[in-house]
């Protein structure tokens, strides 16, 4: 039989350890940030504080809250799709005030060839052209109105 | 960017670096000395007694090591702390943290405490000043040493042993199985990792063993144990053919079963890591030192002779081991997930997660182990009385 | 408390009751959003896809999204014959300043637009060891920046290589489906600027949102289905030749 006395070292080494979980678990209670399992395994702030991130594109549901000039020829060309800051790039700052926050005027040559200039990767039905063969280098809105972008030629389209 | 065919954007970037090749470098070589020492204490393989003590420090001295690659690889060290305060128990990185937490406090500092006490007390009664209250402290409070007090210590030095074998394959097959269940990588993702893991642990932590008890014996001018030596050299045999074994299954069944990854990896091997691969680990880092070690097994070789081939085997091993690592870990990341491309990594120098900060990060352990060997020796002093805790008939218990 | 099996029997429906309500009451973004009526996805449409990259540009834009690093991008095919040997797949810069033209008669080619697929069983979520990335209740994969370690298991783990290290905040980082205005009626930054509406944000709890028709009659797949992931990215058109 081990008498007590020769196990007297075993019983304070299994006390430090029990000091040691309480210790921790006193320290995980404090540390643990509170919102953490809310919704799962995570902190469930985090959910908001991603959504509260600033949005930089208006959405072209607010352009068309101003702009219904521009809106009502876009409806019916080629170009009813395409949202407005696909082109003018993300105006969220400019709907926040439009007076002084305005848009830069767009560079053709750059901005429709990126979309239209041929490639055999591009679905067939898609309209695209040889710059160059197009419009010998001309500014594509020196013939196309970018917002309905199709010319009728001859009363066809 | 440089790569080679296509790969996808956020691929080109390795994210693992030689860091987390070396962290479960050093957890092998914990596991591995580990288990050298268990050999004797649960085995009773009597022979490789006088490397016991040495291999429980060894393994505590990479120990204490080994997070340190980590904490440098994190991008937010600070938060560390999040692994035991909220861990994600479907993750294996996250338990492993506690394995190694287990491992550290409830096996391999309390084994070493158990063995050690009688030398502890013997030592803080015979100094002074600080040196003796660093003593005192780690006596927990107890100076009993009666006979009682150390057969009770050898009981459960024993039990903890015992629990420490499977602990130590925890430690390092939860490693293994980090890298083993990740389904999005082919060069990973196999069952056999864990294992493989493994056993290439337990023959870089003998062979470490080996050749730090060859090495410590030299510098203390005293004569290498053979019986010892060969001893833990036919361990080291047996051990490195069963981890070949299992090395070569998986290569055998990967390129039997050819699958879509397959034809990706294996230009991955001839080329980008032919040489850390096929060279260092294959041919220098485990045919050379098995065949070397299996010549001291079938042939009777004179002892000068078998303690050269012991060093040479046990130093390529540790290379050939390293270059496992580095396969793994490096190789998963060179090739794309599109199966259509490689890139390279580039290793920085005087960088955080340098190769100068991993030199430094080997040497430590060797650093930190001199310290430990002072402050506990694992060997009887020539004139001085302290032994082993344990009798010749108490291994016998 | 002695818990008797009848005792279980009422306790268990009570308890998955109290569980689908905890579920529900995820915080509101916006004052109607209720995160439990929204299970979100994208569909993709490989046939109208013309590699403009104005999804990746936007993307950028609209997260702050570092140099070099992407939230989403697009390949290029060129499928000349069936066999990875006569594949070619590129993507410059992530297709953010659109592709080179690709030459007549290298065979068939098509863009292939890549993003985040918000599994539903992501393999990125199951090993994070903290709970810093994580399923939302609406069915979004997203990242907590300020609890990520960054010790990238996540990115190892992703077989979509959609994830990558912010090496601003040192946190992992990938496209969070514009959680920030999905949650507010808005469409995600990447389909708001698609002009052939080759992406289209996808809510599959919604009766009324054209997906549900869409991929009743199409033919549409997810990418690596036999990694069983749960995507909700469904490409229309998918060639057997992508990765």
């Amino acid at each position: 039989m081990i008498s007590f006395k020769d196990a007297a070292h075993l019983i304070r080494l299994v006390a430090a350890f029990m000091i040691g979980m309480v210790l921790f678990l006193v320290f995980r209670g404090l540390l643990v940030p509170k919102t953490f399992g809310e919704f799962g395994h995570y902190r469930g702030a985090a959910l908001g504080e991603i959504a509260a991130q600033p949005v930089s594109y208006a959405g072209h549901d607010l352009c068309e809250g101003c702009h219904d000039d521009v809106l009502r020829l876009k409806r019916v060309g080629r170009h009813a799709r395409v949202a407005c800051e696909s082109c003018h790039g993300p105006q969220a700052k400019h709907t926040e005030d439009p007076g002084s926050i305005v848009p830069p005027k767009l560079d053709t040559a750059v901005l429709c060839v990126r979309c239209h200039a041929v490639s055999s990767s591009k679905p067939m039905d898609f309209p695209q052209v040889r710059a160059i063969e197009h419009s010998s280098g001309r500014a594509c809105d020196a013939c196309h109105q970018p917002h309905s972008p199709r010319i009728e030629v001859n009363g066809k389209k | 960017m440089n790569f080679d065919g296509f790969m996808y954007p956020n691929e080109v970037e390795l994210q693992w670096s030689v860091l987390i090749v070396l962290y479960p470098f050093l957890t092998g070589l914990v596991a591995g000395a580990f288990i050298l020492a268990s050999l004797e204490r649960v085995f009773l393989v009597e022979a490789v007694k006088p490397t016991y003590r040495l291999a429980l420090l060894t393994a505590l001295a990479f120990l204490l090591v080994a997070p340190l690659p980590l904490q440098l690889h994190l991008g937010h060290p600070e938060r560390s702390l999040e692994m035991y305060l909220t861990p994600h128990r479907a993750s294996a990185m996250a338990m492993f943290g506690f394995v190694y937490l287990w491992y550290l406090m409830a096996v391999l500092l309390v084994e070493i405490w158990l063995d050690y006490r009688k030398d502890i007390v013997l030592i803080m009664q015979s100094s002074r000043g600080l040196k003796s209250w660093v003593y005192r402290a780690m006596t927990l409070g107890s100076t009993n040493i009666s006979d009682g007090a150390l057969q009770v210590d050898s009981r459960a030095g024993w039990l903890i042993t015992l629990i420490g074998i499977p602990s130590a394959f925890l430690l390092h097959g939860y490693v293994g199985f980090i890298f083993g269940s990740v389904k999005a990588n082919p060069w990973w993702s196999t069952p056999l990792m864990p294992v493989v893991f493994l056993f290439s642990a337990m023959v870089s932590g003998i062979a470490a063993v080996m050749l730090l008890y060859m090495l410590l014996t030299t510098i203390r001018r005293q004569e290498i144990d053979m019986r010892c030596v060969d001893t833990i050299a036919r361990y080291l045999f047996y051990t490195f053919v069963v981890d070949f074994s299992l090395e070569m299954l998986d290569l055998i069944h990967r390129i039997y079963e050819a699958d879509e990854s397959f034809r990706s990896l294996d230009f991955m091997v001839h080329t980008r890591l032919f040489v850390s691969q096929v060279v260092i680990q294959i041919a220098a880092g485990t045919i050379v030192p098995l065949v070397l070690l299996a010549l001291t097994q079938v042939f009777s070789l004179k002892p000068k002779l078998r303690k050269r081939i012991y060093i040479l085997a046990g130093t390529l091993t540790l290379i050939g081991i390293f270059a496992m690592r580095w396969n793994v870990v490096i190789g998963g990341q060179l090739f794309s997930k599109s199966f259509l491309g490689y890139t390279t990594y580039k290793m920085g120098f005087v960088a955080r997660e340098g190769l100068l900060t991993a030199v430094v990060l080997t040497l430590l352990p060797l650093v930190i182990l001199w310290f430990l060997v002072s402050l506990l020796p694992p060997w009887p002093a020539r004139h001085a009385s302290v032994m082993s805790t344990r009798s010749p008939e108490q291994l016998t218990d | 408390m002695n818990v008797t099996r009848r005792k279980l029997l009422i306790l268990l429906p009570a308890a998955a009751v109290a569980w689908e309500y905890v579920l529900a009451r995820a915080p509101e973004s916006s004052p109607n959003y209720n995160a439990a009526e929204h299970w979100w996805g994208m569909l993709l449409d490989i046939t109208k896809c013309i590699g403009c990259g104005s999804c990746v540009r936007a993307c950028q834009l609209e997260n702050h999204v570092p140099d070099a690093y992407y939230r989403t991008w697009v390949e290029r095919y060129i499928v000349q014959e069936w066999g990875f040997e006569h594949l070619s797949v590129d993507s410059p810069n992530g297709g953010k300043d659109g592709f080179p033209a690709t030459p007549d008669g290298e065979g068939k080619s098509f863009f292939v637009p890549k993003l985040c697929n918000h599994c539903a069983d992501s393999p990125c979520t199951q090993v994070c060891p903290v709970g810093a990335t994580f399923v939302s209740p609406d069915g979004v994969v997203l990242v907590d920046k300020k609890y990520c370690l960054g010790c990238r298991y996540c990115i190892q783990a992703c077989p979509y290589g959609c994830r990558f290290l912010n090496p601003e905040t040192h946190t992992a980082e990938k496209c969070s489906l514009c959680y920030h205005r999905i949650n507010k009626g808005l469409t995600t930054a990447c389909c708001e600027v698609c002009p052939t509406g080759a992406r289209q944000l996808a809510d599959l709890k919604d009766p009324a949102d054209p997906v549900h028709e869409f991929l009743k009659t199409h033919s549409v797949q997810v990418l690596k289905p036999h990694l069983a992931t749960g995507a909700k990215a469904f490409y229309n058109g998918l060639d057997g030749s992508v990765r």
